[in-house]
């Protein structure tokens, strides 16, 4: 039965790292310049040149392992990967072996609003290759590509399912790009997948015979892709056959894979220590300056608003980029007492979120500052304005830059809150409706409502709502 | 008249307009273009680039601006050494015609000094190779007997050395490719500690051994040099970030200097003509009141298995680049697999094809811990073997070879090849600076090399050492008849 059988699929994700320029050589690393004009003589391969390791690079990759809770090797060591293929000048990729930077760390994932916690294999250091493209029987190369610096961060074979395997894609986008060592534009090829497929059978420990799909470029595809390599996988086994150890390449376009090789015709890479390079040694003043800097992390962000009383939902929508997150501590830090953060994120996530959606704007584009939107959850909170009212400050000033306390004092909204003169006002109002006020007393409830607008009417708004409601009732006796 | 001044000698009196050094260049030209047709130890020649910086040369004299140490030395440059717009084969068809765009640093710290890059020397192909044989041009000849290789892989530079078609000149050693053919061509040649001199622009053929020195006729030419050259390069992880001390004008006094014989070395096979040679420097370095102390170095044997599983396993590597894509020969071809087996198997002589395939063997999944991490576990015992070595001695004296130059064909086998470097290898594998002195001429009239090795980083005791040699055994103005 297909229900005995259970997915087990691991991860490895390349991610471009934020350098200006190239892994191995002074070159720029820029996206959409002209084929081949971002090159140097060691990223054509030309002979004589020698690689010497963009420090930068270590640092991006060193925020990754410290923040995944790696084992930093404080030596490690650049190996040589050998293929040829023409976008790869050298007939190697620089690389890491045997003795990668980072290992047993791990990533936690959020599965709806439920932590899960996947082991990371490895993180390591390499170079990316060039890119081929086919006109037709023509072949072009472009080797702008070819020296970006990446990481590869491969996940233990823990995840159990597609829509996990897509999140953990999303959880380490958020991470890389909240460590700001990525851009992570997958579009760019900034973060690319290759999973490792399998299935076995429930209650079983060993996996089983697994394949490898590539060319996976976006969260989507992720999904798509490992999908149907479950179920193609299930097919295979519901009808008593075989997996076959290959590399599937995946066509997001047809929706589907297609061998790419098989074992037999696996590369045997030859990897050995590159003599050109000396250890990869880590700075203990680097380490320290890395820690130091390291930013409260998407996951503990998560589980601290929650401590603020934010629904678990809200929590996760806040940690979703680290903008969003930052502009939610700074607003709830203009007056940090107790309950303001549930109030802020209501007002972020419906009132601020809307309107930027509604202008195509992310949280850093936001014309409103942090300090702003908690002066306006503040004045409605001491009651200043009610919130309805408030909703319209917030429109105003979203639109205009305008302080909300000028809005308030410009358009005279502010709420009455002063009981003599809300009674007044109140007794107005009943003294002006005798028949209706005479009915509520006869027992006719539905009437409450129809006061509480004729005070409104009567302030234009401006009326208290809690204090009117308490006091109409005094008024009308009951 | 030129010709025969050494680097020291013509820096100076180019210096002082005692003559030009347009003039100093054109007679150079001129003797290279009499002889080298017999010698064959250029591969190019670059006549009108001298011959501009030359002139360039002279009208900052002229115009009272300073002039380099190296100002209008004719220099000739291995053809492993890249120059910008050069044409650099490392002797080798898959480069043929190959014009670089940059230069080597090596390259540009010459030309700072005020050097003349006169031409490229020949090779064996890639440096692989201990007689000049096997570049895939021409054979070149050793000047002091036209029958005989000029050793290799540095044989042009050597032989040019040895002709006086050049004041001085670059090689570089991998395994001996400096020392072997200076001493078989009786001239200085002085492989410098790993990491001394920048391999940026050194075509690689083995990466963890390849370094790049200077060959001349005297001591002092080597030492002035390598002074140019040796130095710290960001372009090169594995340059080392030390200060160069002055190797120029050291003293020769070799009082009290304590000289360490590794029995291993005088023990095997050598040639009687070498075996007098060497005692005649032994003796005159004891007269000159250096201490001689026996020494073992215990692993001396495995250095040339070692050797030929680290050099060809990175040779193979470093070689994957010449696919015929980018630069150099392409093979016709209508799809990728046949244009890389067309263009490499067209453009890779047999001893090159021997070691890619070697080295590819050796580095085979399930293999490497067997043979290259093996081989560099080796490394690790021959290293400490010279570590121990240096408690009781301050230099190290073998010969450099254990015979004289050989004739063309003499080594048929491959094997036979290889036990020409049997004596260079462990300096390399262990890093250590190395030098070959000229210490005399056999009854045959063919120059003998002692090899000097040192400390790391110790230069100065084997140019120190060396000139004691120099002064009391050396060729010094003895020239290869026939060139006069």
């Amino acid at each position: 039965m297909l229900e005995d059988w259970e997915p087990v699929i691991g991860l490895e994700v390349h991610v471009q790292l934020a350098t200006q320029t190239k892994a191995f050589s002074p070159t720029a690393v820029k996206f959409g310049e002209p084929p081949n004009s971002l090159t140097d003589p060691l990223v054509l391969g030309l002979p004589g040149t020698l690689p010497v390791f963009n420090q930068t690079a270590l640092e991006l990759a060193l925020k990754l392992g410290v923040a995944t809770g790696s084992q930093i090797r404080a030596k490690s060591r650049f190996a040589r990967k050998q293929y040829f293929y023409p976008d790869l000048p050298k007939g190697y990729q620089i690389s890491q072996y045997d003795e990668p930077l980072c290992e047993h760390g791990h990533l936690d994932l959020l599965i709806g609003t439920q932590l899960k916690r996947i082991k990371l294999t490895r993180i390591h250091l390499e170079e990316d290759a060039g890119k081929n493209t086919h006109v037709g029987s023509v072949s072009h190369v472009d080797l702008n590509r070819a020296g970006v610096p990446l990481v590869e961060v491969v996940s233990e074979p823990e995840l159990t399912s597609a829509e996990e395997a897509a999140e953990f894609m999303r959880s380490l986008h958020r991470l890389v790009r909240w460590l700001e060592i990525s851009e992570a534009d997958m579009e760019k090829g900034q973060l690319r997948c290759d999973a490792n497929v399998s299935v076995r059978m429930r209650g079983e420990d060993r996996l089983g015979q697994r394949t490898e799909l590539k060319n996976i470029n976006s969260f989507r595809f992720v999904q798509n892709a490992v999908d149907h390599e479950i179920a193609r996988q299930l097919r295979i086994v519901d009808a008593g056959g075989r997996i076959e150890r290959e590399t599937r390449l995946w066509d997001a376009d047809a929706g589907q894979s297609a061998p790419m090789r098989s074992k037999e015709e696996a590369n045997d890479y030859r990897y050995f220590p590159d003599p050109d390079l000396p250890p990869l040694v880590v700075p203990g003043a680097t380490m320290g300056t890395i820690l130091r800097g390291l930013p409260e992390l998407p996951i503990p962000r998560f589980e601290r608003y929650l401590r603020l009383g934010i629904a678990a939902d809200d929590a996760r929508t806040l940690v979703s980029e680290r903008a969003m997150a930052d502009y939610f501590d700074a607003a709830c830090q203009v007056n940090p007492v107790a309950g303001v953060g549930r109030l802020i994120g209501n007002w972020m996530l419906t009132e601020l979120l809307g309107a930027l959606n509604a202008d195509g704007k992310s949280i850093r584009e936001s014309p409103m500052p942090p300090e702003t939107l908690a002066a306006l959850v503040a004045l409605v909170e001491d009651g200043t304005i009610s919130g309805k009212i408030g909703k319209e400050v917030f429109a105003e000033s979203y639109r205009t830059g305008e302080a909300p306390l000028a809005i308030i004092d410009r358009r005279d909204v502010r709420q009455i809150s002063d009981e003599p003169a809300l009674w007044e006002i109140i007794d107005n109002v009943v003294k002006a409706n005798p028949k209706q006020a005479e009915a509520y007393a006869g027992g006719k409830d539905g009437l409450f409502g129809f006061f509480v607008g004729a005070v409104m009417k009567a302030t234009s708004g401006r009326a208290n709502p809690v204090m009117t409601t308490d006091l109409l009732r005094k008024r009308l006796g009951r | 008249m030129s010709e025969w001044w050494g680097v020291a000698e013509t820096a100076k009196r180019v210096r002082s307009g005692e003559v030009t050094a347009f003039r100093v260049v054109e007679d150079m030209l001129v003797r290279i273009a009499r002889l080298d047709r017999e010698l064959g130890a250029y591969l190019e020649l670059d006549g009108d680039g001298a011959r501009a910086a030359a002139n360039e040369l002279d009208r900052q004299r002229k115009a009272g601006e300073l002039l380099g140490p190296l100002a209008g030395v004719p220099i000739a440059l291995k053809d492993n050494l890249v120059t910008k717009d050069v044409v650099t084969t490392a002797g080798s068809k898959i480069l043929a015609g190959w014009n670089p765009p940059y230069d080597a640093t090596v390259v540009e710290k010459l030309r700072a000094a005020g050097a003349i890059i006169v031409g490229k020397t020949n090779l064996d192909e890639f440096g692989m190779g201990s007689s000049t044989e096997r570049s895939a041009f021409k054979k070149t000849k050793n000047p002091w007997d036209l029958s005989r290789v000029p050793g290799g892989s540095s044989g042009g530079s050597a032989a040019a050395v040895a002709a006086g078609m050049c004041a001085g000149s670059l090689g570089t050693d991998t395994g001996g490719s400096i020392r072997q053919p200076a001493a078989f061509s009786g001239c200085v040649g002085l492989k410098p500690t790993y990491g001394r001199v920048s391999r940026w622009g050194v075509i690689a053929y083995a990466s963890s051994l390849d370094q790049v020195g200077p060959l001349a006729r005297t001591v002092e030419d080597a030492a002035l040099l390598l002074q140019t050259i040796a130095g710290h390069d960001p372009r090169d992880a594995t340059s080392l970030a030390t200060a160069v001390p002055d190797f120029v004008d050291l003293p020769r006094d070799v009082q009290g200097v304590k000289i360490g014989l590794p029995k291993e070395y005088f023990a095997g096979e050598i040639e009687k003509g070498v075996r007098v040679a060497l005692e005649r420097a032994k003796t005159a370095l004891r007269d000159a009141g250096a201490i001689l102390v026996d020494i073992s170095l215990p692993h001396t044997h495995l250095a040339l298995p070692a050797y030929y599983l680290v050099a060809p396993a990175e040779a193979s590597s470093n070689l994957a680049r010449y696919d015929g894509v980018r630069y150099g020969t392409r093979a016709e071809a209508t799809d990728l697999l046949s244009l890389y087996m067309k263009t490499r198997g067209a453009g890779f002589g047999p001893e090159v094809k021997r070691r890619i395939m070697l080295g590819t063997y050796a580095l085979r999944s399930g293999y490497y811990d067997a043979y290259y991490k093996k081989a560099q576990q080796i490394r690790a015992l021959i290293k400490r073997d010279f570590d121990a070595a240096w408690a009781s001695c301050d230099v190290i004296l073998t010969p450099t070879t254990p015979t004289t130059a050989f004739r063309f064909g003499a080594k048929a086998t491959p094997i036979d090849m290889y036990l020409a470097d049997i004596f260079t290898l462990s300096c390399n594998l262990a890093g250590l600076p190395g030098i070959s002195v000229p210490c005399g001429l056999t009854s045959e009239g063919l120059p003998v090399g002692a090899q000097l090795l040192g400390k790391p980083l110790d230069e100065a005791s084997l140019i120190r050492v060396g000139g004691a040699i120099e002064d009391a055994v050396g060729l010094r103005d003895r020239r290869p008849g026939g060139f006069p």
